[in-house]
């Protein structure tokens, strides 16, 4: 690493320093080149789906990238589902259907996520506080058969869920998704939250018990506010997996409790794709994860480091 | 037993007899309204007595009833013990409910011949559908090919562990680069694969196209040529996952004490010797738990196949999972899909234990 020092005019670089300057300056080059190559890579699908929702068919055919520059941005993509300017006041059945869906993939993912969350702290605090032995399992068993759980690949599960939900008649029913959706990422939150409890000192509890609470007095009021930001981060990374849970819901669902990206994944009409359209959905299935993802980053890092290191 | 708990309790448990007879008491009761339910719905199922019941949810709300029964049984039953195990009788109960027991039922299904949309139900096939799978050509050329989906993880590994080394070097504007490279992770697959693959791959109007021919390449085809498209399959997927592994190595890096590095530098260790006779020993353990929690994830993977090309050209980029759901979408038969997941569990299972065996013994030796 070299030292910026303020350069007098009496004293010159030896020829060494010079090449060791310039070869950090290489370095910086291709550094920032990668850095920007990558960042590229990662931004320009969402800026084309963004962008492709305000594109008419002539300048789809045209190959336009740049707004305003290459062509005049339209609402048409948001017109088509009732969410432009000049539709937001009108009665409209594609809104209608579309905020359907919406709420139904905003309901499924909130609940199944907190319900996640809830059992699975609360399971991970008693893994790493008491010891249990249920039958020949002992706490390592217990955790190993939740955290297995992350293995079973939702397949397997798949079409005996069918046929049980044909029977309890939860086909097409909210409930039916959120408690799959929920047991998805069961193991994600107990894996993390493991971690967060292992971190809380234990003469904590044990301070409060002396004081007279419970164990479960102890778990709410103490425990609890310090593993809040643990919590946040779990909630939050279950949210984004929940949200963009595709496969139960496409095979599970129907006309009723169908989220959003069974919609954008059903939008082949028999006269091709109205790219604008599919564009505007694609748009508004993607737009509150970015949201979330620029606000809330520092949580979902700090939910998926959890348990790399140890 | 509980002289092993980290946090020790002590409390003076004097139960009255009364209320462990009561715990007691509606564990039995709701346990046998739950076996009374199933009985009564079996016989109905069977088509013995009508009880003018459509579906078989009074049994799911017996054994809801039994669930409630059974943790609250146990404060009444084992007093402050019994308050330890509600920790993790909820979890527990869930999960054993919604895995175990579907999953014994599918091994049900997998030995049956059933088409959700004939009347007639479930008929019992015995090992037919073992001998159809054996010789299906295209289940065992979706598991070859999640032999290769699975060997892209180390190009997926490669540039995430680039990626980690640049966000954990000197850098300005970290912020937005660790923002602009996690977003990935988060966009709905499915909706960035249908604007990807449909629209920015598209052969004719697509951006990529138009580079190509601009550039003078010619025109490109995706997912004509099978090699070609399970390579852009791949690509897709290991743009929405390689942020994951980014994440997990970055924590690894920043764990790293910052002495070792100077210490390396110290010992002349430095740049390309450094990173592999210091970072990357030590980043071992986290690289090895990365890859396989990738591994698994890769396992899954469905939704953009499904979504993008349905499997084509020929099943050149099918899945296990896109297979059995393209299976049942076409046919509706439950058994022969069950059949195939349940093989593929088992290959999971034993490909999983002996890869987390195998890195165990890589990684024990060095640290």
């Amino acid at each position: 690493m070299t030292v910026e020092t303020a350069e007098a005019p009496i004293f010159r670089d030896s020829e060494a320093d010079r090449r060791h300057r310039a070869k950090w300056w290489t370095g910086r080059v291709v550094l920032y080149g990668a850095l920007i190559l990558w960042a590229v890579i990662c931004l320009f699908p969402i800026y084309w789906t963004v962008t492709t929702a305000f594109k008419l068919q002539k300048d789809l055919l045209q190959g336009s990238v740049v707004p305003w520059l290459e062509y005049a941005p339209s609402w048409k993509g948001f017109a088509s589902i009732g969410l432009s300017p000049d539709t937001i006041g009108i009665e409209m059945t594609p809104r209608e259907e579309f905020l359907k869906r919406f709420m139904n993939s905003l309901i499924v993912s909130l609940s199944s996520s907190v319900l996640a969350v809830a059992l699975g702290s609360l399971a991970a605090y008693g893994l790493s506080r008491f010891s249990y032995k249920f039958a020949w399992m002992r706490n390592d068993d217990i955790s190993f058969f939740f955290l297995s759980q992350l293995i079973l690949p939702p397949v397997v599960l798949a079409l005996p869920f069918l046929v049980l939900y044909k029977a309890l008649g939860l086909l097409d029913t909210r409930i039916g998704l959120i408690l799959l959706t929920t047991l998805s990422v069961l193991p994600i939150v107990i894996w993390i939250m493991r971690d967060q409890f292992a971190g809380i000192p234990t003469e904590l509890e044990e301070a409060a018990l002396v004081d007279g609470l419970s164990v479960w007095g102890a778990f709410l009021t103490i425990i609890l506010p310090i593993a809040l930001p643990g919590m946040v981060a779990a909630l939050i990374l279950s949210l984004v997996l929940t949200w963009n849970e595709y496969f139960f819901a496409a095979l599970l669902t129907s006309t009723h409790a169908n989220t959003l990206p069974v919609m954008v994944a059903s939008q082949t009409g028999s006269q091709g794709i109205n790219w604008w359209s599919m564009a505007a959905l694609s748009t508004a299935a993607i737009l509150p994860l970015v949201v979330l993802g620029v606000a809330l980053e520092r949580f979902i890092i700090k939910g998926m480091a959890a348990g790399a290191v140890k | 037993m509980s002289t092993s708990d980290r946090l020790h309790v002590v409390t003076a448990d004097d139960l009255p007899p009364s209320r462990v007879a009561f715990g007691r008491t509606i564990i039995w009761a709701s346990g046998l309204l739950l076996l009374l339910s199933f009985a009564l719905q079996t016989a109905q199922a069977l088509h013995w007595v009508d009880l003018g019941l459509t579906t078989w949810r009074p049994t799911l709300y017996a054994y809801l009833v039994w669930a409630v029964c059974l943790c609250w049984g146990q404060v009444l039953m084992r007093g402050e013990q019994g308050k330890r195990v509600l920790f993790v009788l909820p979890a527990v109960l869930f999960v054993v409910s919604l895995t175990v027991f579907p999953l014994l039922f599918g091994i049900l299904i997998a030995l049956s011949d059933w088409n959700l949309s004939n009347p007639d139900g479930r008929k019992f096939n015995g090992t037919a559908n073992i001998v159809r799978m054996w010789n299906d050509p295209f289940y065992w050329n979706a598991l070859g090919n999640m032999v290769w989906y699975c060997l892209a993880i180390v190009v997926e590994y490669a540039i995430a562990f680039g990626l980690a080394l640049m966000l954990n070097a000197q850098i300005r504007a970290r912020k937005f680069f660790r923002v602009a490279f996690l977003l990935p992770l988060m966009l709905s697959p499915v909706a960035v694969s249908w604007m990807v693959g449909k629209s920015i791959l598209d052969v004719r109007l697509g951006p990529i196209a138009q580079l190509s021919q601009w550039l003078g390449l010619g025109q490109p085809s995706f997912f004509g040529d099978p090699v070609v498209a399970m390579l852009t399959i791949m690509a897709m997927d290991a743009w929405t996952f390689i942020p994951f592994m980014m994440i997990m190595l970055l924590a690894g890096l920043q764990a790293i004490p910052q002495e070792v590095q100077e210490a390396a530098r110290v010992d002349g260790a430095s740049g390309w010797r450094g990173f592999w006779e210091v970072t990357f020993p030590l980043m071992l353990p986290v690289s090895v738990t990365a890859i396989l929690i990738r591994v698994i994830f890769k396992l899954k993977l469905a939704d953009i196949v499904i979504t993008v090309t349905s499997g084509g050209p020929g099943g050149a980029t099918d899945t296990v999972t896109s297979f059995i759901y393209r299976e049942y979408r076409d046919r509706s038969n439950v058994g022969y899909g069950t059949l195939l997941a349940m093989v593929y569990l088992v290959i999971i299972i034993v490909a999983m234990t002996v890869l987390m065996k195998v890195a165990d013994r890589f990684v024990r030796p060095r640290t």
